[in-house]
Parts: C-alpha cells; sequence; structure tokens
C-alpha cells in the first residue's frame, strides 16, 4: 500500500488510489466538478490541478494514480495559480446570474468561486448563449449555465443505463441535449439535478418557489418502494418544496428514484382532506374531531356488538408507519376482530409461510451477487434502485436470469429469459425448477425448453446467488406457487430466495402483525364475501385491490365505512366517516424496508388541516372503546411496544420458507387475457396525486392498454386510438398503445388505475373491441 | 548551385517508379521481402524491436517519441486481443506527407504494420485515414485487396500459420482525432475526445485492448530498417534522429510538395529544393514542424538544421515535418488570427481551458486584426495562453497555445503597431 | 425509412471490420454512406443508423455533430468546401474563395437559391502543398485552383 504526503500530511492508501481518493481519506478538500464519487473518471473539468514533486505539469488530482512516496500540494502556489486559471475559465461564459438561480445558495460554482475571491474579469468578449432544451415534466434546463462536466450524461450511460442525455457538438459548441426534443424517460432522471454542480438543470416543479437558503432541509424516508430511501424534504412556512436524497450507501446510495423525489407534491394536492366528514342523510358534513370520533365509535360499536368483531374488516395501507400498523391492528383485536391486512393487491394466499416476506439479504448485497434469478418483476419500474444495483453488478460480470411475463430492457445483459403469458409463469418457473432437479412434485409433465436449461445451467454456476420475486410474481393468481417453485430453486442451488418489497412497510407491517388471525379473512376474502362494517386505513382499495370493482361494490354496500385518509379520494362514495391523517412527511414513526431495516423519522411539517397523524387517531379511538393500552404518547412508546427489541424483533419475525403448496397451474390460458401489474405512478395515493410524475412518459403509459404490434393487427385494431376494455362483465376506454416486449394474447391493462377500476381482478381474460 | 539529396529514400522511393503504388513495383525492388524472411524465420519479437531502437527511428506523427522504446510497452504475455493502429489522419494545417506514402508507397505501409502486427502480438490492425482524401481511402482498400490476395493478409499469411488482417477506418473531419487516443474513441464509434493517460495505450487501447498507434512515415519506416538493419537507417540521418523524413512544405516558395531527406538537412538546403522563396520576395518567417509548432523568423531559420534536437534547441519543435514558409508580405496578426480559429473550431470541448481557452485567444485575436485591440491584449493573450498549456488532457492545448505566444514573442512590434494604428503594418 | 440495399451491404461490410460485439465502429461510416445516398442526415436517418448498429440515438447524433463533414441540414446538389487555412490561406485560398463566394452569390455556409451549390469553409484537407483546393461532396479533391480552374470546375457540376 503506497505511502503519500498530502499539503504535508502522510496517508497510506490502496493501491491503484487517486490523487483525489488518498486526499478525501485525509480529509483534504480537492476543488472539482467533473469528478464524482459514482461516476467514471473524465479528468476535464481540470478544476482539480494539484502540484507532484517532479512533475513539471500541475496534474488532475481525479485521475492521477498515487505512486509511493508521492508528495502532492494541493494549496500551493503554483497549484492555486492552477486552479484560479480554471475557474477563471469556467466562468467567462457562465451567466452571473445567481441572484435568479435556483441552485443560487446551493451552488458548487459559486462556493468554488468564492473561494478564490472577486476577482474582476479580465474576459471582455461577448458571452456564449445556449438554447434551452426541454427534457420533459421532471428537470428544467438553463443550458447556457452549463460548465460541461458531463456529469449528467455519465450518470445516464453508467447509472440509469440509458443514453437519454448527450453533448453533441464540439468545442464551445458542445451542448448537454437529449435527441432532438426526446424527453428524458429514466425512471432516475431527476438524479442529474443533484448531480448538476451549478444550475443548469434544476428540478421543474421546484422551479422559482423558493431560494435553497430560505429552506430548512430534515430527513425523511421514502415511502413508496420498500427499499427506504433516505431522503432530505426541504421546507418553508410549513411547506414542502422539494425532495433531494441523502446519502446511505447501504441503502440509497447518494440517488433517489424519481418517485421518492417527486410525490412531495401529492402532500400539497388539493384533493387533500382537510376536515373531519361525516355524512348525514347522504350529505357530507364537516364536523369536528371529537364529533367525528364519537360518531365512528359510536357506530362502530353498535355492528360489532350486534354482529361480532368478525363482522368488520381492517384494512390498511402497507405505506403507513410500524407504529399505526401496530396500534390499527391492536384496535381491531380488541374489538374482537381478526380480519385483518395490508396485502390488498394480492389475490393467493395459500400455505404456510414460516416469517414475514423479505429480501434474505442486505439491499447492498446485491452489487455483489453473480447469479441472479429474477422472477416476476418489472424491476425497473418496481425497483427502480434495486434495477440500478443488479445493473452495477451486471457491469462486474453477474449473470442476471429472468423469468417475466414481459421482455422488458433491464438495460444491461441479460444472460437467460423465459418470458410467459401471466397464467404461464407457474410452467415457466417450473421449467427452471425441474432443470436444475428441484425437488418439486407434480413437475412430470412440465418439458423443459432449451432457455430454461440455459438458465438453470447459469444459476448452477457461480458462488454468490439470489432468487428474487417481484410484485408481479407476489400478484400473481398462483402466488403461492410461484413462492414454493422459487424456494425449491434457490435450496437446489445454493442461492437466497428473497422478496422485492413494492411497499415502503410492507416487511414492518407482517411483523407488527398486520395479518388475518385465527378464523379471520384476508383482504381478497374480506371484499370476496362482504363484511358489515370497514375501517380503511390509508389504502385506496377501489383502485388498488387484487379485484378493484370487488372491493368497491363491497364497501358501497357496507353499513358502515370509516376511512382514515390524507385525501379525499372515493372515499366520499362509499364511506361514512372520513378522518383526516396525517400525509407521509407530515408524521413521525418507522418503517422496516424490505431488507429488515429499522428506520425511524420525525414529522417534518406539521399535518395540514385539520389532519392529525394516524397513530394519535387510533390511540384515541382506542380510549374512545374504553380499551386499555391506547395510552401512549410518542410513537417512540408505540414503537417499542410493537417492536420491543427493534430490528431484532423484525429480524427474529422474518422468513421466506413456505409449505403445504401444490403446483398444478402448469397449463397456459388459451385467450388474450390481462396483465394488471401497477404501473409506476400508480403505486400508491401519493404517487397518483403527483402531476409531474403524471406528466412523465412512464405516467402516461401507465393510463394506456398496452398489446404487442402483432396481436394489434391480429384484432384489427389501432394503435394509439381508443380501444373498448372487456372485462369480468365491464367495460372501459382506454387508448391502446403499442408495446412489443408482451407476449402474444397478453393486454396490459394496469391495475390501480381510475379508469379500469370497474375491470375487476388485475389478471383473468380480456377482450378488446374497436370503438 | 542547387541543393539535392540523391542518397537512398525510404518512403517516396517508389515515386521514381512508372507504377509507384503497384503490388508488382513493390515486389520487383525486394517489397515483402523482409516480411517473408521474419515469418520464415520466425525472427523473435525482441529482436525486431532491438533492430528498431537501433534505428533511432523516431516517430514522425509530431511528438518524435523513439519507436523501438514505445514498441516495449507493448505487454507481452497478454492473452486477449491486441491492436496496432495507424495514423494517416494528418490534419495538421501544413502536413501532408502522410498522403503521399498511401497513394505512392502502400504497399511498405502494409509491410511495415503487418511486422508490427507479428511483432506486438496484434490481431488485426487499422489505418485512419483523413477524413477529406477519400480517393486515399478507396486506394488504400485497394491496396490491402492486393496484398490479401497475395497472401501476405488475412489466414495463415506466407504459410506461416499466422493470421493478421488490416482495415481502413475513415475520418470525416475532425483534427483532434489526429490524437492517439481521440483517434481510437473515433475508430470505435465515438466523439474523437482524448482520453486521460495514463493508462496509456499500450495497456488499455483499442476496444480496452493493449494497442500501439504509429504515425505512416513511422511505420512505413520498418521494413526498410528490417531490411537493410538499424544502423543503415540510423546512418541515413543523425545521432538520435535516424533516417530520412518527409518535409512537406508549403506557402510561399516556388514549388511547394514534399522532399524527403535525411534529418539533419539544414533548412536552407530544403528551401532551395522547394525553389525558394516565392520570386521577387523575402523570407520573413517559417513555422518548422505544423501550424502547431512555435514560429521561428528567417534569421533564426536560415541556421537551423532540420532534425528534432536543433529545431527544439532554436525553440520550436520539428513536429510532423511540416514546413510552412511565410515572406515579408505576410500579416503576422492575421496569419495568427486564421490559425487561432483553427484552434477553436478544432479543440474537441471536453477540457475547460482548451474549451473557453481557446474561443477567447481567438476572440482577442480577431479583435486586434479589426482594428479594435487594447494594450492590455498582448498579455492578456500571453497568460491566457500559460493558463492554457499543459492543463489539458491532450496536446492540442499546447498545440493552440505555441503559436499565439510565439507570434507575439517574435513579432510583438507588428502586432502592437496594429492595436495602435488600427491597421496592418504589412500592406497585405 | 430505410437504406438502399446497396448501401446496406456496404454497411455491413463496415461492420464486418471490428469484432462482432463492436458495431457502433461502423457509426461513422455509416453515416458516411447514408449521406452519400440521402444527400444529408435527416433525424430519421440517424435514427435508423441508431437501430442498424443498436445504439442510442442520441450517441449517433453526438458522432453526426462532431465530424465536419456530415450535413445535418439540406445542402446543394454540389457542396463545395474550401481550405482556408494558413497553408492554403498563404497560396491564394481567400483569393479563390472570393471568387467563388462572387461567382455563385453566396458566403460559407449557404446554398444557392436553385439549390446547385453549396459553399462551406474547410480546415486543414492535409494536401496543403497543392493548394489552393476545395472538396467537393466530400468525395473529390480539385487542387491548384485559380479563378480560372474554378470557372471550368462550376461549369461541370450541373
Ligand atoms: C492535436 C493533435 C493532433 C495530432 N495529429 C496527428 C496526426 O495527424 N498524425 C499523427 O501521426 N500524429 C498526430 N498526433 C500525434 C499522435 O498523438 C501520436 O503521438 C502519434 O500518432 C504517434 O505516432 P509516432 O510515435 O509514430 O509519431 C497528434 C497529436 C495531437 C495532440
Ligand atoms: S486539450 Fe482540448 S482537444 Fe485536447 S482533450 Fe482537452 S479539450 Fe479536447
Ligand atoms: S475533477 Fe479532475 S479534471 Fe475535473
Amino acid at each position: 500500500m503506497p505511502v503519500v504526503t498530502i499539503d504535508d500530511k502522510q496517508i497510506e492508501v490502496a493501491a491503484g488510489s487517486t490523487v483525489m481518493d488518498a486526499a478525501r481519506e485525509a480529509g483534504i478538500y480537492i476543488p472539482h466538478f467533473c469528478y464524482h464519487k459514482k461516476l467514471s473518471i473524465a479528468a476535464s473539468c481540470r478544476m482539480c490541478l494539484v502540484e507532484v514533486d517532479k512533475v513539471a505539469k500541475p496534474l488532475p488530482a481525479c485521475a492521477t494514480p498515487v505512486t509511493e512516496g508521492m508528495v502532492v500540494r494541493s494549496h500551493s502556489e503554483r497549484a492555486v495559480e492552477a486552479q484560479k486559471g480554471v475557474m477563471e475559465f469556467l466562468l467567462i461564459n457562465h451567466p452571473l446570474d445567481c441572484p435568479v438561480c435556483d441552485q443560487g445558495g446551493d451552488c458548487l460554482l459559486q462556493d468554488i468561486a468564492m473561494g478564490y475571491g472577486g476577482v474582476a474579469s479580465r474576459y471582455a468578449e461577448p458571452k456564449r448563449v445556449v438554447t434551452e432544451k426541454d427534457l420533459g415534466p421532471l428537470v428544467a434546463t438553463d443550458m447556457t449555465r452549463c460548465i460541461h462536466c458531463s456529469r449528467c450524461v455519465r450518470f445516464g450511460q453508467e447509472i440509469a443505463g440509458l443514453m437519454e442525455l448527450g453533448m453533441p457538438g464540439r468545442g464551445e459548441h458542445t451542448e448537454v441535449m437529449p435527441f432532438l426534443a426526446h424527453q428524458v424517460t429514466s425512471e432516475l432522471s431527476g438524479n442529474v439535478i443533484d448531480l448538476c454542480p451549478v444550475g443548469a438543470l434544476t428540478s421543474k416543479p421546484f422551479r422559482f418557489n423558493a431560494r435553497p437558503w430560505e429552506l430548512s432541509r430534515r430527513r425523511t424516508v421514502g415511502p413508496h418502494d420498500g427499499l427506504g430511501a433516505n431522503l432530505a424534504i426541504h421546507v418553508k412556512g410549513n411547506r414542502v418544496y422539494r425532495a433531494t436524497p441523502v446519502d446511505n450507501e447501504a441503502v440509497n446510495e447518494c440517488w433517489l428514484a424519481d418517485r421518492d423525489r417527486y410525490s412531495y407534491e401529492a402532500i400539497n394536492s388539493d384533493e387533500r382532506l382537510l376536515t373531519a366528514m361525516v355524512k348525514d342523510g347522504g350529505q357530507w358534513l364537516a364536523v369536528d374531531w371529537r364529533q367525528a370520533l364519537a360518531q365512528a365509535a359510536g357506530a362502530l360499536k353498535v355492528i360489532r356488538d350486534t354482529h361480532g368483531g368478525n363482522a368488520v374488516g381492517f384494512i390498511a395501507s402497507p405505506r403507513q408507519t410500524v407504529e399505526e400498523l401496530h396500534l390499527f391492528q391492536k384496535l381491531a383485536r380488541a374489538l374482537g376482530c381478526e380480519n385483518i391486512d395490508s396485502r390488498i393487491d394480492r389475490a393467493d394466499f395459500a400455505g404456510q409461510r414460516d416469517g414475514v416476506e423479505w429480501l434474505g439479504m442486505p439491499v447492498a448485497d446485491l452489487n455483489g451477487l453473480d447469479r441472479v434469478l429474477l422472477v416476476g418483476s418489472t424491476v425497473r419500474k418496481e425497483q427502480p434502485l434495486i434495477a440500478q444495483r443488479l445493473r452495477q453488478a451486471v457491469k462486474q460480470g453477474a449473470q442476471l436470469n429472468v423469468v417475466h411475463v414481459a421482455d422488458d430492457d433491464l438495460l444491461c445483459r441479460v444472460a437467460n429469459k423465459l418470458i410467459a403469458r401471466p397464467s404461464g409463469l407457474v410452467e415457466a418457473l417450473a421449467q427452471v425448477a425441474k432443470a436444475v432437479g428441484a425437488e418439486v412434485e407434480g413437475l412430470g409433465t412440465v418439458v423443459v425448453s432449451e432457455a430454461a436449461q440455459a438458465l438453470a445451467a447459469s444459476l448452477k454456476s457461480g458462488e454468490k446467488k439470489a432468487v428474487l420475486l417481484g410484485a408481479v410474481a407476489q400478484q400473481h393468481p398462483a402466488a403461492a406457487e410461484l413462492h414454493s417453485l422459487a424456494q425449491a430453486i434457490a435450496r437446489a442451488t445454493g442461492a437466497t430466495l428473497g422478496f422485492l418489497a413494492d411497499a415502503a412497510n410492507q416487511v414492518g407491517a407482517g411483523a407488527v402483525g398486520c395479518r388475518p388471525g385465527q378464523g379471520g379473512s384476508n383482504a381478497a376474502a374480506m371484499f370476496a364475501e362482504p363484511k358489515k362494517a370497514y375501517v380503511i386505513l390509508g389504502a385506496e382499495p377501489e383502485l388498488e385491490a387484487w379485484d378493484a370493482a370487488r372491493a368497491h361494490d363491497a364497501l358501497a354496500a357496507a353499513e358502515l365505512v370509516i376511512v382514515m385518509s390524507p385525501f379525499l379520494g372515493h372515499g366520499s362514495d362509499y364511506a361514512h366517516v372520513m378522518l383526516p391523517i396525517a400525509a407521509y412527511a407530515e408524521t413521525a414513526g418507522s418503517y422496516v424496508s424490505m431488507e429488515g431495516r429499522l428506520q425511524s423519522f420525525n414529522a417534518v411539517v406539521p399535518p395540514q388541516g385539520e389532519a392529525r397523524p394516524a397513530w394519535k387517531v387510533l390511540r384515541v379511538l382506542g380510549n374512545q372503546f374504553d380499551l386499555a393500552g391506547f395510552g401512549q404518547d410518542s410513537v417512540g412508546q408505540v414503537l417499542a411496544e410493537a417492536l420491543p427489541e427493534g430490528e431484532a424483533t423484525v429480524r427474529a419475525r422474518l422468513g421466506n420458507g413456505i409449505a403445504g403448496v401444490a403446483v398444478a397451474h402448469l397449463h397456459a390460458g388459451a385467450g388474450i387475457e390481462r396483465l394488471g401489474e401497477t404501473p409506476i405512478y400508480q403505486l400508491d395515493a401519493y404517487t397518483r396525486r403527483a402531476p409531474a410524475l403524471q406528466a412523465t412518459a412512464d405516467g402516461q403509459a401507465g393510463q394506456a392498454a398496452a398489446a404487442s404490434g402483432v396481436l394489434i393487427a391480429r384484432l384489427g385494431l389501432a394503435e394509439d386510438k381508443p380501444v373498448k376494455v372487456r372485462h369480468n362483465g365491464a367495460e372501459t376506454v382506454l387508448k391502446l398503445v403499442r408495446d412489443d416486449t408482451l407476449p402474444d394474447n397478453v393486454v396490459r391493462v394496469a391495475g390501480s388505475l381510475a379508469a379500469a377500476s370497474r375491470l375487476g381482478p388485475r389478471y383473468g381474460e380480456i377482450s378488446l373491441e374497436k370503438m | 548551385m542547387s541543393a539535392t539529396y540523391n542518397g537512398p529514400k525510404v518512403c517516396l522511393w517508389t515515386l521514381d517508379h512508372a507504377d509507384p503504388a503497384s503490388l508488382a513495383t513493390y515486389v520487383a525492388n525486394g517489397g515483402y521481402e523482409p516480411l517473408k524472411k521474419i515469418l520464415a524465420e520466425q525472427t523473435p519479437a525482441t529482436e525486431i524491436i532491438e533492430q528498431v531502437k537501433i534505428s533511432a527511428l523516431r516517430g514522425r506523427g509530431g511528438a518524435g517519441f523513439p519507436t523501438g522504446l514505445k514498441w516495449s510497452f507493448m505487454p507481452r504475455n497478454y492473452d486477449g486481443d491486441k491492436y496496432v493502429v495507424c495514423n494517416t489522419d494528418e490534419g495538421e494545417p501544413g502536413t501532408f506527407k502522410d498522403r503521399d506514402i498511401v497513394e505512392f508507397n502502400p504497399h511498405q505501409l502494409i509491410e511495415g504494420m503487418i511486422i508490427a502486427g507479428y511483432t506486438l502480438g496484434a490481431k488485426a490492425g487499422y489505418n485512419y485515414i483523413h477524413g477529406e482524401i477519400f480517393e486515399l481511402y478507396e486506394s488504400w482498400e485497394k491496396a490491402l485487396e492486393e496484398a490479401r490476395a497475395a497472401g501476405f493478409l488475412g489466414k495463415n499469411i506466407c504459410g506461416s500459420g499466422w493470421d493478421f488482417d488490416l482495415h481502413a477506418h475513415q475520418g470525416y473531419g475532425a483534427y483532434i482525432c489526429g490524437e492517439e487516443t481521440a483517434l481510437l474513441e473515433s475508430i470505435e464509434g465515438k466523439k474523437g475526445q482524448p482520453r486521460f493517460k495514463p493508462p496509456f495505450p499500450a495497456s488499455y487501447g483499442l476496444f480496452g485492448k493493449p494497442t500501439t498507434i504509429n504515425n505512416t512515415e513511422t511505420l512505413a519506416s520498418i521494413p526498410w530498417i528490417m531490411r537493410h538493419g538499424g544502423q543503415a537507417f540510423l546512418e541515413l540521418g543523425k545521432p538520435n534522429n535516424g533516417g530520412t523524413k518527409i518535409f512537406s512544405i508549403s506557402g510561399h516558395v516556388n514549388k511547394p510538395g514534399n522532399y524527403e531527406i535525411p534529418l539533419g538537412t539544414p533548412f536552407a538546403d530544403l528551401l532551395e529544393m522547394a525553389g525558394g522563396v516565392r520570386d521577387g520576395h523575402t523570407l520573413k518567417a517559417v513555422i518548422p514542424g505544423g501550424s502547431s509548432a512555435p514560429v521561428l523568423p528567417a534569421d533564426i531559420m536560415m541556421g537551423c538544421t532540420l532534425d528534432f534536437d536543433s529545431v527544439a534547441k532554436a525553440g520550436s519543435m520539428l513536429g510532423s515535418g511540416a514546413v510552412i514558409v511565410m515572406d515579408e508580405t505576410v500579416c503576422m496578426v492575421k496569419a495568427l488570427e486564421r490559425l487561432a480559429y483553427f484552434y477553436f473550431e478544432e479543440s474537441c470541448g471536453q477540457c475547460t481551458p482548451c474549451r473557453e481557452g481557446t474561443g477567447w485567444m481567438y476572440r482577442v485575436i480577431k479583435r486586434i486584426e479589426h482594428g479594435e485591440g487594447r494594450p492590455e491584449d498582448l498579455d492578456l493573450l500571453m497568460s491566457v495562453g500559460t493558463n492554457i498549456a499543459g492543463r489539458t488532457i491532450c496536446a492540442l492545448g499546447e498545440a493552440a497555445v505555441g503559436p499565439v505566444q510565439s507570434f507575439i514573442k517574435h513579432f510583438r512590434a507588428e502586432f502592437e503597431y496594429h492595436i495602435a494604428n488600427k491597421r496592418c503594418m504589412v500592406g497585405s | 425509412m430505410s437504406l438502399s440495399a446497396a448501401s446496406l451491404s456496404q454497411i455491413d461490410k463496415e461492420i464486418a471490420k471490428y469484432p462482432a460485439d463492436r458495431k457502433q465502429s461502423a457509426v461513422m461510416a455509416a453515416l458516411r454512406i447514408a449521406q452519400v445516398e440521402k444527400g444529408w442526415l435527416a433525424n430519421e436517418t440517424l435514427e435508423f443508423v441508431a437501430e442498424y448498429l443498436g445504439m442510442p440515438a442520441i450517441a449517433v447524433y453526438e458522432v453526426a455533430t462532431f465530424y465536419n463533414m456530415y450535413d445535418l441540414e439540406p445542402c446543394g446538389r454540389h457542396k463545395i468546401t474550401v481550405c482556408t487555412n494558413l497553408p492554403c490561406q498563404l497560396q491564394g485560398a481567400d483569393t479563390v474563395a472570393d471568387y467563388l463566394k462572387q461567382k455563385l452569390g453566396i458566403g460559407f455556409g449557404e446554398t444557392t437559391p436553385d439549390g446547385r451549390f453549396t459553399l462551406k469553409e474547410g480546415e486543414c484537407f492535409g494536401t496543403c502543398g497543392s493548394g489552393p483546393l476545395c472538396l467537393h461532396n466530400n468525395h473529390k479533391m480539385h487542387t491548384h485552383l485559380s479563378p480560372e480552374t474554378v470557372d471550368k470546375l462550376l461549369d461541370e457540376l450541373k
């Protein structure tokens, strides 16, 4: 390990380190723009020039490898002279518009320029002006400010896996832009805003809304997928203005999916439920909390007393906090009800599980895998940052294998894939199971294809392996069969079995027992055999449920529905009492991520209007029934009760094992079938209400029906035209778009979509008709 | 009495023959014999490299780097593909020698590349040809076909069991692609932006594989060296500057063109061979090694011999051997404006000092040329130049600064006159 | 949008020069060939080339805008590029360029109203010894130009 001296500090660094690495380790700051720890080395901005003994020219610290005995000066006269020279060049064509720039106060160029004093510019020629580019609804541009560091371009190529921005042109005519007016479509696109060291790329929804120095940053955890991304919410005057990532190498590194960055818009949405409301003779009345709670508890008590606790269904969103879900299930059970669930969009609850399903390993270990089998996951859209980690693993030589219902572009090399229609997914996975020699009964008739054979060979080689089940697999009508096949494959190949949690607190919900108890019904059953009353926490079953239409009808027919939600939503159609609760940044609490990581956070803003944190609402509801154990006065107390040993308690409750499932669905259907997965920006109540996300290509695509060109032609339909979709006796009209990644005879009509909410289950036969 | 050179020529000797470019002419004069011998005897690579070292062949692409030494950097026991790349991009204003080698003696270049491929253990080679000379691309492809048909390229060359092939890659108008790593990026189908070194091409070159890049004239010299021995080549020139070299002479001479003469020939002799300065005019200044080389006033130049070391001692560089001659009618401000524009236009744009600085220098010089100069401009230009040179990824930064600083250094009075009087000192 | 079979077979020949997983190396040649067929590089041509070589469209666009000889806008039937760099300038390139401008009635970067000629300023062609010179449609160089030889050349180009 070479020993080097930087600014008189001696330090031993790993062989192969650069001067920049060494300086960072020694705690010495060397100014830079193009260098970024997660990106390849460009060495082009030249800001990091340092003096190296015995070398005549100044060298860029970011790209110069250290050698034994090297003596580096980063602040010597010669080094500073070189750095000042570069700074002068950077500023000659940079508009000095800091007072109106969104980056002002938050700008690397401004910061470093300050360090070099306000030298009068020697540049007397006209400044360059660059035309604006349209990058879509998320990222705003001010390209005249660009300093050509190329970070945004390298991000696309290296991290997002998709080169959407480039630098056409040459010399000073080089401009950062997408090809023509194509919008940037990556689900990670917002990261270029953080990467841009100046104000050339900024957040479009945030634009001109506040100045960085007026904002205070408060930490929280992403409320969407089960990654648990760490983020900072920027607040001014109790209003959320933007969200940016907080570095956590073990979780989100320094990145954020667009979903986590822009969904804050929903907090400020005008669909917020701001006061408690009760329905009185068909009319909604705004009432105060006391009245609302008294009425809710009173009505619930009547039903419980007349029909028993199990006449009620308790449905919660898996994006509520550990504390909320704990009190929720506690209340239900105290009322004698075992119908408790948060798995609203699941269809298949068969088999005996030995714990709460989780990733089976730390998230950070994904990068080090060398064999992966991804089952039923539209991974880029379900788990944007997990997809990114898998992409890095592939770059390091991992073989990524896929068994899925669509041939998605994963933006990296896929070693082997089996693409089947949804009804054929079990059979496809069974081929793999058979090919690896897994111990599963009833696979006698399964014919192993060449692709499955190759996939099996991949899984049988290598050391660090995982079989991961995505949201499509978990929502599948034969999810338990997929689970047990995946388990058998993992066992036969020595791989870890893991679940990609699609909700922020999916694991936490399981860990606190937000699951049906003895004799209780699961979410699907609660709607299939309607209950007299429902208590809904944060969820929108009329969109999210496995069978949204049926859920809606069950709710509409119930004698009593109590909805606790941050939003007005469709609750007003069927509810009898609506209680306004805090949105995600408005409450303290905890999430358990898919890797079993317990992350607690404070509220960053107070709830809007009369809304209150749900854990407090639930506690007071408990008090209304004079129940014992509802006297907590902090989330800390609730957490201590829910998970006494914290993360250790969670760990003790995890388990991916399944037993008692027979593999039976080995034959694909014959007709045209629906693929009703949840699109990236229909994931939850927040994303659905974030206008910028809805305006993206993904947001738009999620609203349409999609089929392959072959199928569209065969049905005599037209692309990009409205089409009548019939399913389960209901029909709706959607725009039909072409998506050649879909297998033949499959139509993607998303779940969780308002326009498709009358259509019935997420999977099953479907038909398309010309308008 | 006019100066002439009648000794042996390394590269352009075929011009003394009727059909200079043909395989027949080349073979009839001993062409491909060195290759056959090497393949038949399986000459060890170390021996070939030793001869190249003895020859004191220095890279003809501009930097004058010893070729034998460069070749010895290639990893020996690398199990994977390696490449040889020939640089015929030749975009340095004033340079037009490599085109004549490809046009009039393509087989010697082919043979040189094959020997390089053999010596360096390469699997294939590419010749990067200057974009604007499409005819060259076609004629070179034709020559490759001939060589293939004759069994010198492709599978099992000359029955030796060794496979090697050559291809042409056509540039399309970017001077920077003459820089070796920009050239590699360009062959990879990208913008021609130079790579930071290290790693050097010998360890991370074309497609990430070990690669050796040489200039056309350098590679074309190899068969001659292998045939006559390194010592004979060295003796053609002078110590540390082996061989003859092609000088491309342009500008205000009566007979612009290529002259292949020994390294160490006095400049005055070359000027004479080129017919002397335009009739009725006197020599004012010379750029001795392509537009990037610092300009030298007539008196210094007339006392200089043409080899790497002497020209460096005189304060410039031999570069690619492109000699641009200017007589007394030349306005040095206008000449510099054109060169400054060139570097501004050709900067690839990645390095801040080069991207911003070349434009800055050009705009200031243009202002001076158009009568809007300011007294402080000359010091500003010198200082901006200092902030560019040596602070960029590739040498284009220095190349852009060389003319600016040397023009001002040697002809400062003319620039000052321009600024003070808002017009030219010379009448052109 | 596609290219002619002849163009595609030329492109395929270029692709074959590089390792199988390095099709992108042929992008410069593919653009040149496409430009010869189409006269200039329209966006859909760039997209076609991108698809054909399996590379992002923006990466093709980067290449097309980096190298001077690609035309991203329609240009005249005859594109005349004159080198005006110093060696050529010393040998009279400015005179030739001025003559061309005056004769065609257009400046550098312009096209005659009849769509016959486009005039461009070029950088060093690596043929300075024979200057002044110009390049016709990227492919054919004309050397030792003077007003007389320019007249002759223009007459030949219909
Ligand atoms: C801006 C720039 C342009 C260059 N152009 C050329 C060129 O046109 N031809 C060439 O052979 N070398 C050129 N070079 C030098 C090459 O980088 C490289 O040193 C050379 O090809 C090596 O070959 P040699 O060792 O045989 O000289 C250029 C260098 C720079 C920095
Ligand atoms: S010095 Fe200029 S040409 Fe060379 S790499 Fe840097 S920007 Fe490009
Ligand atoms: S950070 Fe080193 S050159 Fe940009």
